[in-house]
């Protein structure tokens, strides 16, 4: 026997030999493992071997080794997206002969387009109008009832496809509230009664010291074409009701001033050339169950 | 210990596992080993095609883990994917089982019912069939290979594969209907993944209890382990009372010596104990982790004891504290009934009269509420409030069920679901499919006036229109100044 080590430790009580380390005078013997637990160990050694071999698997400074089957990741999620594309196909082409209204009224389809409207919305409309279409102040909260230009089913696919006030794009809704003040059209103590007056039809405070009757004659002279002569707007135009709990800007006499003066005309894409017809169903069926649809 | 493969200067790296030829014996305990192994291993193989009626739109399979539809069937219980507590119930109850027996008996378990002895018992049957007993076995794989040596081998491992491939087939037929299985896999026509499985439990049940039997045991099952530190003086064990059987002397010596008035053990040192343990170890040697407590050595040693004419049971379940006792002239004690045992018992009847108790009074509706959180409230024109929710309700009836939606909490509080009936009287309506759920969007709405915090608590109810079921959700209302 080789003398480099001592002769190794025997336990007495069980005649095995010990590791040799003592603590407290507990030894731990060194049983020794199963033949067929030593063969399980060198094979899975040799299995990773041929891992690094077959599989990707070391990283190089820029890339990975890439194994002799060329097996990568990426590919099988290719495949299972052109899977699942293939597999939408076959659902969507119910919504591809349905109108909105038959869509809606169809409880598979109904379902499909909630669910690709869903995720169309949140790809395309969030940025805007928010998640789940909750709004802010300049773009329209989709959940109430209030629309400046119809929340009919017909209505929301128009808006969607063709947009609101789009350059070059025959069919968009458009209208143009001129800018009264920056115009010079009316002036300051004007804007402040029609502002008055505005509060007024709507049901809230007015100033003390408001001229409640020329803000009334203004009023009709100026905006009742388009907003109506009680403020209730007309959807044709885009002109909103002036007189509901709901209100795009804020009807605080300085949001008024402001929309007074300036104007607002706020625009949306049109989403005809961008998004296809079965996605524009699907977000006009989606928009239309938020709860506010006409 | 025959340990080679010495590698260096000081141990050897590896001990080559010594093959156990156990011997066959007699007596009540391989009896109960017999009777255990069918009953258990025909539930396992025949469970399966057991039919149970549930109705057209169910599976008639008693037990059936249906993956793809997210059920399991079991008899007239039917548990959906969010009642996996129950199965955490009954790995509780097993547990506690496991260790109320441990309590009782040791390793009751390990000796009787696990399945890897259970297994390996019917493979040592099989090895026993076409090679004979323990000697003639030792003998056939000492002699050099010969046909009558060929043939034996080949049978008893081609019938080792067929239980083998019989267990994975059998595995797999608790997952789908099993006389479609049987037919597809006959014909070649069943899913990948049967076979795969198949294959799996073949390699598996093949290596693991025909080849690596007692190893199994010994080094990979962590039981054995965990038995050790649960275990305590006063559980039963297979137990040689050596008090009675020391000094171990042959027949003729010992009545030699007790004629000299010598001390003389009743052990004649025949090795009959050592012949038949499946996991050949000498019980004699004491408790050991190696022991399984399967019993065979307490029937060896008895037929040896009818034999020589010596009272039985000098192996036996029995504890150290008696066998010191009886040295000490002291008599027996047994005490069943201990702190831990009553302690088991107890959790076992708690933890299943609960699972019962939720079992019985458990509904077949269910409604689940997820308020819409973007936007967390919406003023409508007339200055009303509305919120939005997100219903799933639940239907485990195997039959179409309508529900209506209620709401309470607020006065003028009103409810709509988007795309759904209204009843008469302004109830939306939700018709369920048999044995699924289906969610739906919902609209609450307070009317302008009524004064509002920012969160008030309301409650949704359905009402099942034909059987009148109803389940409720609580969730909140919320209005301007709330956040989020
Ligand atoms: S030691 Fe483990 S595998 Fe062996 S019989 Fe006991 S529980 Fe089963
Ligand atoms: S010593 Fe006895 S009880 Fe233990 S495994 Fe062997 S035969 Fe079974």
């Amino acid at each position: 026997m080789d003398q480099r080590h001592d002769a190794p430790h025997i336990d007495p009580h069980t005649g095995i030999a010990t590791t040799g380390h003592e603590w407290d005078g507990i030894r731990e013997l060194n049983t020794p493992l199963p033949r067929w637990w030593l063969g399980i160990f060198y094979a899975s050694i040799l299995w990773s071997i041929g891992y690094w071999v077959v599989y990707p698997a070391w990283p190089l400074l820029t890339d990975t080794t890439r194994g002799v089957i060329g097996y990568a990741s990426r590919a099988d999620i290719s495949a299972d997206m052109a899977q699942l594309k293939a597999q939408r196909a076959v659902q969507a082409a119910g919504m591809a002969d349905a109108t909105p209204a038959q869509i809606k009224a169809d409880p598979t389809l109904f379902q499909i387009a909630m669910a690709q409207g869903k995720a169309a919305f949140g790809d395309n409309c969030a940025a805007c109008h928010g998640v789940g279409g909750a709004g802010a102040k300049g773009y329209p909260n989709l959940n109430d009832d209030d629309w400046l230009w119809g929340g009919s089913l017909d209505a929301i696919q128009q808006t969607i496809t063709h947009g609101i006030r789009v350059a070059g794009n025959d069919e968009t809704r458009v209208s143009q509230m001129p800018a009264f003040g920056r115009d010079g059209m009316l002036k300051r103590d004007e804007i402040n009664a029609v502002a008055n007056h505005v509060r007024e039809l709507a049901g809230l405070s007015t100033e003390p010291k408001a001229n409640l009757a020329l803000g009334r004659k203004l009023f009709a002279d100026n905006c009742a074409a388009c907003h109506g002569e009680a403020g209730k707007g007309n959807a044709e135009m885009g002109a909103p009701n002036l007189t509901d709990a709901i209100s795009l800007y804020g009807m605080d006499m300085a949001s008024l001033t402001e929309t007074i003066t300036n104007s607002r005309n706020g625009v949306m894409p049109a989403w005809g050339g961008r998004l296809d017809a079965t996605t524009i169903k699907a977000l006009t069926v989606y928009v239309h169950s938020l709860g506010g649809g006409q | 210990m025959s340990t080679a493969g010495a590698d260096s200067d000081d141990m050897p790296l590896f001990a080559a596992s010594r093959k156990v030829y156990p011997q066959s014996v007699s007596g009540p305990f391989r009896r109960a080993k017999w009777a255990i192994l069918f009953l258990c291993l025909g539930i396992y193989y025949l469970l399966p095609f057991l039919r149970w009626d549930r109705g057209p739109h169910l599976p008639n399979q008693a037990v059936l883990a249906d993956i793809a539809n997210g059920r399991f069937y079991f008899f007239f219980i039917e548990i959906w994917p969010q009642e996996v507590y129950y199965f955490t119930g009954l790995l509780i109850i097993a547990s506690f089982a496991l260790f109320l027996m441990n309590a009782l008996a040791g390793r009751v378990w390990c000796g009787y019912l696990c399945p890897q002895t259970v297994w390996t018992d019917l493979f040592l049957a099989v090895e026993r069939f076409f090679e004979g007993d323990r000697r003639e076995r030792m003998r056939l794989d000492e002699a050099p290979w010969s046909f009558g040596k060929l043939w034996r081998k080949v049978a008893k491992h081609a019938v080792w594969l067929v239980i083998a491939w019989w267990t994975g087939g059998a595995w797999v037929l608790y997952f789908a209907d099993a006389p479609t299985l049987v037919r597809e896999l006959a014909t070649f026509t069943a899913p990948l993944s049967a076979y795969v499985w198949i294959a799996i439990l073949t390699f598996t049940t093949y290596t693991l209890a025909g080849i690596m039997r007692e190893q199994v045991c010994k080094f990979m099952c962590p039981w054995p382990r965990i038995q050790a530190a649960l275990t305590d003086d006063e559980a039963l064990n297979v137990t040689y009372r050596y008090d009675r059987g020391e000094p171990r002397v042959s027949v003729k010596q010992g009545l030699k010596l007790k004629a000299q008035g010598a001390p003389a053990g009743d052990c004649i040192d025949c090795y009959q104990c050592v012949a038949v343990c499946p996991v050949g170890i000498d019980i004699r040697d004491g408790a050991q982790l190696d022991c399984i407590q399967c019993g065979l050595c307490i029937d060896a040693c008895d037929t040896v004891m009818a034999k020589v004419d010596r009272p039985k049971q000098l192996i036996a379940y029995d504890t150290e504290i008696n066998v010191k006792r009886r040295m000490a002239g002291l008599k027996a004690i047994y005490r069943p009934f201990r702190a831990r045992t009553a302690i088991y018992a107890a959790l076992i009847v708690v933890v299943g009269g609960a699972m019962l108790w939720q079992l019985a009074t458990r509904r077949t509706a269910d409604i689940s509420v997820l308020h819409e959180r973007a936007p967390l409230f919406v003023t409508l024109s007339d200055g009303s409030i509305r919120n939005a929710y997100t219903v799933r309700l639940l239907n485990k009836r195997p039959e179409i069920r309508p529900f209506a939606l209620t709401v309470d909490g607020l006065p003028g509080i009103r409810i709509e679901a988007v795309g759904v009936v209204q009843t008469a009287d302004v109830r939306p309506v939700v018709a369920v499919d048999p044995d699924s759920s289906r969610e739906v969007r919902v609209l609450v709405t307070v009317p302008a006036g009524v004064p509002l915090e920012a969160s008030q608590a309301i409650t949704i109810t359905a009402s099942d229109l034909f059987a009148g079921e109803t389940v409720h959700a609580a969730d909140h209302f919320m209005a301007p100044g709330a956040k989020l």
